[in-house]
């Protein structure tokens, strides 16, 4: 029997389709539904063309399939409107729901700081923040646990064609939701999330800036070892995740500035805001695998 | 140039943008008495807020001497005549941001984007225009793409409720035939009841030929600053612009030594270094650099040892926008390793 969970994605868009391109090369999850709400769509046609089975009657549509095709996983790379329908849905048939939209009804998780949390507790619907949460908070964390961090700021600038439309209507979704994370995961006491979109030609590759607090004089050799090992645990899924300037200190305060290169899947090189959201939420699938896989975790029982 | 008759308003920028070259640092105290010397020369409208916008209280650009909150309760209750308006930029503030502003009396909002973002702007453009503000599209850094491009995005803005579209030449960039390409076609192509305005940088010392370009091609709104308090070389000297359209026989309801007056005795005493056309401020004008980023270059260059000239026009080449303060260190970082001095 294969030890691959077998996967659904949801929305067929370039999310969508770098997802289904990374999970094609994936030792512990195999992709097997592509659901869209368009027969026209390019993206379910991609996704015919691999090999994928596809539906474009939205969710409901694949339900009738879940059970006899085992599904166990979901990702939702759709809009945070029809985030918790799909979700309730999916969950009521045991499929654990991986969230790329902004809706963030199950806690949210950053693979190199606390995926293994959320596996062992199974949480059935967990949410990848943000592109600029994904970039910055293992940085936050890297010094929070080092010592406490009274605030945290990230600036997460990113290409113009890489920010869709869901984004742009509403922005402040997005430097709230990265707030929350860089405080809940972050470990930071206070978050601040900033976002810059520049519509430069040749695009330019997403940078992020960490800033953080310390609350007393930061420990400087602690703190540089912590984030380099940080960045190589993040490296292990995104391999274009680099550390460009930094650790700098002035102060209290400690400054890092990244950048984030894509595979290239689907998505440009240039769009690591993008690519780093596939490679997590895929990271995350495929520690539930592994996990089930070790039976340290039990997934709800099938009939 | 003739504009005898015509009507304008000025927008008084001195303790929002002049916060800048402040580094945010300006007192209650002062914030209240220039405002109030403002209000009293009959300003119809000024700014309140961080320089970067409601929210922008941040380590990027800079922790500010008291919150934007406490800066509205204490100036805008003085306010006898004078309209208090407040910056927004999406992606720095928020619509929770927005609601604080309205809820201490601020009753004109101006959101501002990239010249070519407006689309961000849309949730906060359709809040302030529902609660029934005065609600501007600020498109900023306007010298980097063409006028069709900046109607393209004014168009989204009026869509969205804005009822004042801005042309914003925030490097201080632009000459007078690029602010009458972009605000003639912005009065030509938009309906007769949204209003124009211009912001200036004085960067290339164009502050007040380009405000008067900017109203001979239709804009009947202009920002500058009394005594030019503002980000790089400061903005358009509202003193002086005054007196120039005085002459020209343009109304704009300022009594002229009353402002002179706010400008030398209140606002130049106050300023921590002389706001002019320096080397490192004509940088910013003659590469088409953000304004703000001046400052932020000078410490660069005190901490890192790289000339602020170098790292601004680095960052011309590389088309950095308004916000992207955070990438002056980390430049200057590159550049030092690669100079091999650190």
């Amino acid at each position: 029997m294969s030890k691959k969970l077998k996967a659904l994605i949801i929305g067929p868009g370039n999310i969508g389709t770098d997802l289904l391109m990374k999970m094609q090369r994936s030792e512990w999850i195999e992709p097997v539904w592509m659901v869209g709400i368009d027969p026209t769509s390019e993206g379910l046609k991609r996704a015919e063309a691999m090999g994928i089975k596809t539906c474009a009657t939205g969710v409901d549509g694949v339900l009738p399939h879940i059970l006899e095709d085992d599904i166990r996983i979901a990702f939702d790379a759709t809009s945070a409107y029809v985030h918790a329908e799909n979700s309730r849905k999916l969950n009521e048939l045991g499929v654990i729901m991986i969230d790329l939209t902004p809706a963030a009804i199950g806690p949210f998780c950053v693979p190199p700081v606390n995926l293994v949390e959320q596996t062992k507790n199974l949480a059935m619907n967990v949410n990848m923040v943000t592109c600029g949460g994904q970039a910055t908070i293992p940085m936050v964390a890297a010094i929070s646990r080092v010592q406490p961090v009274e605030y945290g700021e990230i600036v997460a600038t990113v290409s113009s064609r890489s920010v869709g439309p869901g984004t742009r209507v509403n922005i402040d979704e997005f430097t709230r939701t990265t707030a929350s994370g860089v405080e809940q995961v972050g470990g930071a006491k206070k978050g601040k999330a900033i976002i810059i979109i520049n519509p430069a030609e040749p695009p330019l590759m997403m940078r992020d800036t960490v800033h953080c607090l310390t609350e007393t004089t930061p420990d400087q050799a602690a703190i540089t070892e912590s984030i380099h090992a940080m960045v190589k645990e993040v490296q292990r899924y995104v391999p274009g995740y680099q550390l460009v300037n930094g650790p700098v200190f002035d102060g209290n305060r400690v400054s890092c500035f990244m950048q984030v290169e894509g595979l290239g899947d689907f998505l440009p090189k240039y769009a690591g805001n993008l690519d780093i959201m596939t490679a997590a939420a895929l990271r995350t699938a495929e520690m539930f695998a592994e996990e089930a896989a070790n039976q340290s975790i039990t997934l709800p029982a099938r009939g | 140039m003739n504009l005898q008759g015509k009507k304008v308003t000025l927008h008084d920028m001195s303790l929002r943008d002049g916060m800048h070259a402040k580094r945010h640092q300006i007192s209650l105290e002062e914030m209240v008495n220039i405002a109030t010397g403002l209000d009293q020369a009959g300003m119809p409208m000024i700014e309140v807020t961080h320089g970067d916008g409601l929210g922008g209280a941040s380590v990027n650009y800079g922790f500010p001497a008291h919150s934007d909150e406490a800066y509205l309760k204490a100036v805008v209750p003085k306010m006898k005549q004078a309209k208090i308006s407040a910056l927004l930029l999406p992606g720095i503030g928020t619509v929770d941001h927005l609601n604080m502003a309205k809820d201490c009396g601020v009753t004109s909002i101006r959101v501002a984007t990239h010249c070519t973002e407006a689309d961000v702007s849309q949730q906060h453009i359709m809040h302030a225009a529902k609660m029934g503000m005065d609600t501007v599209g600020f498109l900023m850094m306007a010298h980097m793409v063409s006028p069709e491009k900046i109607l393209e995005q004014a168009k989204l803005m009026v869509e969205y409720g804005a009822n004042c579209i801005y042309a914003t030449d925030s490097a201080g960039y632009m000459l007078p035939d690029d602010v009458t390409a972009r605000i003639g076609l912005l009065r030509k192509e938009l309906p007769k009841n949204i209003e124009i305005g211009f912001h200036g940088h004085h960067n290339l010392g164009m502050g007040i030929a380009n405000s008067l370009a900017a109203i001979e091609a239709g804009a009947s709104r202009i920002d500058g600053s009394v005594a030019g308090l503002g980000a790089g070389a400061g903005n358009t000297p509202l003193e002086v612009f005054c007196a120039v359209l005085d002459r020209m026989g343009v109304t704009t309801g300022v009594d002229l030594f009353k402002i002179m007056d706010v400008a030398e005795d209140l606002v130049v005493p106050m300023m921590d270094h002389p706001v002019r056309v320096d080397r490192n401020a004509l940088t910013l004008g003659y590469a088409g650099v953000y304004s703000s980023f001046l400052l932020f270059a000078k410490r660069a260059e005190e901490k890192y040892g790289i000339s602020a000239r170098d790292l601004l026009v680095e960052l011309g080449r590389r088309g950095t926008v308004g916000g992207q303060e955070d990438m002056i260190e980390d430049l200057a970082l590159t550049m030092a390793k690669e100079q091999g001095l650190i």
